[in-house]
């Protein structure tokens, strides 16, 4: 192997700054979490105990975040089902061409582009001039959406650009209704950039806040509920609170990633039956 | 065939069409008929005035804060641009093992599904008054009183924005480079390119899709933040999107409204720009 020029050892510290960079204050204040009941909002710790942690658990310290988490959760479900079979229909959808693709098009760039506060505020707009009550399964579900499905349909058209139509004609030649194409072949090869898209639909959702702030209603999302404590709380409950929701966030992404690498260990046995006779 | 293709077709793009009309094109609609409504101190009526938009651009205010808003979205452009390049280009030509390549992106990118709230909540410990920070300085005998500029200031504004969004120039910057062929390289390194040299002539040239693309994130997103805004400046500093908010607050929808749409112009016209330049849909 040639040897490594100076310049990677340059960018190789740069790099490891940028992750410190990028963790850093996250694990500060997941050290901080454990302050003793003393203890400040900053260092030194005042002793280690789990006494923040113990806090969440109680009512009068922290308010209703227990149902906040279930509600985000529910949202967070709910949102991620429905960009995953939008996405991939509207993705089949724009490998034909079709009347009014291109305002379509544009239209889920201006939802990604578009400032979160607008859409929290005309919903919220409707909703109030049509008599409507604003809540966070019916006006927090559709605004959440305007921001999972762009990238759900850019991750489609990402997919779609690398897929070889070759499969769907041999499909096809061998007497395959349109239907059974996408259920047998298009589906199961686009698998684990689906899961891609239920990552990207669960964690943007359970991390929303603009969309949701005028659009949620009485029950606050978790999102809400922790801005909703910034003001308040002088306490490193909220580091707790903190490490307690990135822990949760890491795990998912752990159970999303393992499913991803479950699927690729799998297809690779049992992808190929050259040479076995079946 | 064919007709029976077009109607299938439209089937499919069926629901992100419904959604996007509810809950975008609506939403739109409604925030520029409100604009012409009028305000009292506790309801809002129909109307068709233009006293919103008179007095949005009658006061100073409007200016300073949008020219604010604009300093906001260049000096966050630059900084993530520059790390996020630096970052990319490591990872894409300097990391040798794909399986190596793809630890340290994902390294990169889960920061990315965490809460942004919690991410600029971690910082009061680091720029606080008693902070890490001044801590660190003092003891290194660099300051003698602790710096009072690095919370709740717009250091503290913009250190937010670059923590928060300079993945999204890693990502599109990343996967544009990793489309590069790498024969071109050695073509420019045969002929007798420097290192610098092929980095200005060649590899700069071919990310501007992706560094376009990473710019209409980052522009966009900073351009209507209200919220790192109003947290990491504690409230003393203003953007736009906290113009809007705080007419909220005091119930002035249609006030807000007729910011909302001069702001919404503002980033349209941004990005129907930016999209001169590149392709999405080819480039993902």
């Amino acid at each position: 192997m040639e040897q490594r020029p100076r310049s990677f050892y340059v960018l190789a510290a740069i790099f490891v700054l940028f992750v410190l960079f990028l963790y850093g204050p996250t694990v500060t204040i997941g050290i901080l979490s454990f302050q003793g009941p003393q203890g400040g909002l900053t260092f030194p710790m005042n002793g280690v105990s789990l006494h923040w942690f113990a806090d969440l658990f109680e009512q009068q310290a922290v308010g209703d975040i227990w149902g906040a988490f279930r509600r985000s959760l529910a949202l967070g479900l709910m949102v991620m089902v429905t960009t995953v079979v939008v996405s991939v229909m509207a993705g089949l959808a724009f490998r034909k061409r079709f009347a009014g693709s291109a305002v379509l098009f544009y239209l889920a760039i201006t939802s990604l582009v578009i400032p979160s506060i607008l859409i929290s505020l005309g919903v919220g707009l409707i909703f109030q001039q049509l008599g409507l009550k604003v809540h966070w399964a019916t006006s927090g579900f559709g605004s959440q959406l305007t921001w999972t499905l762009p990238f759900g349909l850019l991750i489609m058209f990402a997919v779609f650009n690398r897929f070889d139509r070759s499969y769907e004609e041999a499909a096809r030649d061998q007497g395959a209704t349109a239907w059974q194409t996408i259920q047998y072949v298009v589906l199961p090869i686009i698998a684990p950039s689906l899961i891609g898209v239920a990552l990207f639909g669960f964690t943007l959702s359970y991390d929303e806040f603009a969309r949701t702030l005028l659009t949620s209603g009485s029950y606050n999302t978790l999102p809400l509920e922790i801005f909703g404590m910034t003001t308040n709380v002088t306490t490193p409950v909220i580091y707790a609170l903190g490490t307690l929701t990135t822990l949760f966030s890491l795990a998912i992404i752990g159970v999303f990633l393992a499913t991803v690498w479950a699927l690729g260990k799998r297809r690779a046995r049992m992808g190929s039956d050259a040479g076995k006779g079946v | 065939m064919n007709a029976h293709r077009t109607l299938f077709g439209w089937l499919q793009a069926t629901p992100l069409a419904l959604v996007m009309i509810a809950f975008l094109v609506a939403p739109i609609v409604m925030i520029v008929i409100v604009s012409f409504w009028g305000a009292t101190e506790f309801s809002i009526y129909p109307a068709f005035q233009f006293d919103n938009y008179q007095f949005l651009f009658g006061s100073p205010v409007t200016y300073k804060v949008f020219l604010a808003t604009f300093k906001y979205a260049a000096v966050t452009w630059a900084l993530t641009l520059l790390i996020g390049f630096t970052v990319a280009y490591f990872l894409a030509f300097h990391v040798r093992s794909q399986t190596m390549q793809i630890a340290l992106f994902l390294l990169c990118t889960i920061p990315f599904w965490t809460s942004n709230i919690i991410r600029m909540i971690s910082w009061i410990p680091f720029l606080g008054r008693n902070g890490i920070a001044n801590t660190a300085l003092q003891n290194w005998g660099l300051i003698d009183e602790p710096l009072e500029w690095l919370l709740y200031s717009d250091f503290s504004v913009i250190l937010a924005f670059v923590h928060l969004y300079t993945l999204f120039m890693v990502v599109p910057i990343f996967n544009t480079m990793m489309r590069i062929d790498r024969s071109l390289l050695e073509a420019a390194r045969d002929n007798g390119a420097s290192g610098a040299q092929i980095l200005r002539h060649v590899i700069i040239p071919l990310t501007k899709p992706g560094i376009m693309i990473g710019t209409i994130f980052v522009v966009t997103l900073v351009m209507g933040d209200f919220v790192t805004v109003r947290f990491m400046s504690g409230s003393q500093s203003a953007n736009v999107g906290r113009l809007i908010s705080n007419d909220i607050a005091l119930l002035q929808y249609p006030s807000a409204a007729a910011t909302a749409v001069v702001l919404l112009a503002t980033v349209l016209i941004i990005i129907a720009v930016l999209l001169r330049f590149v392709n999405i849909r080819k480039e993902l």
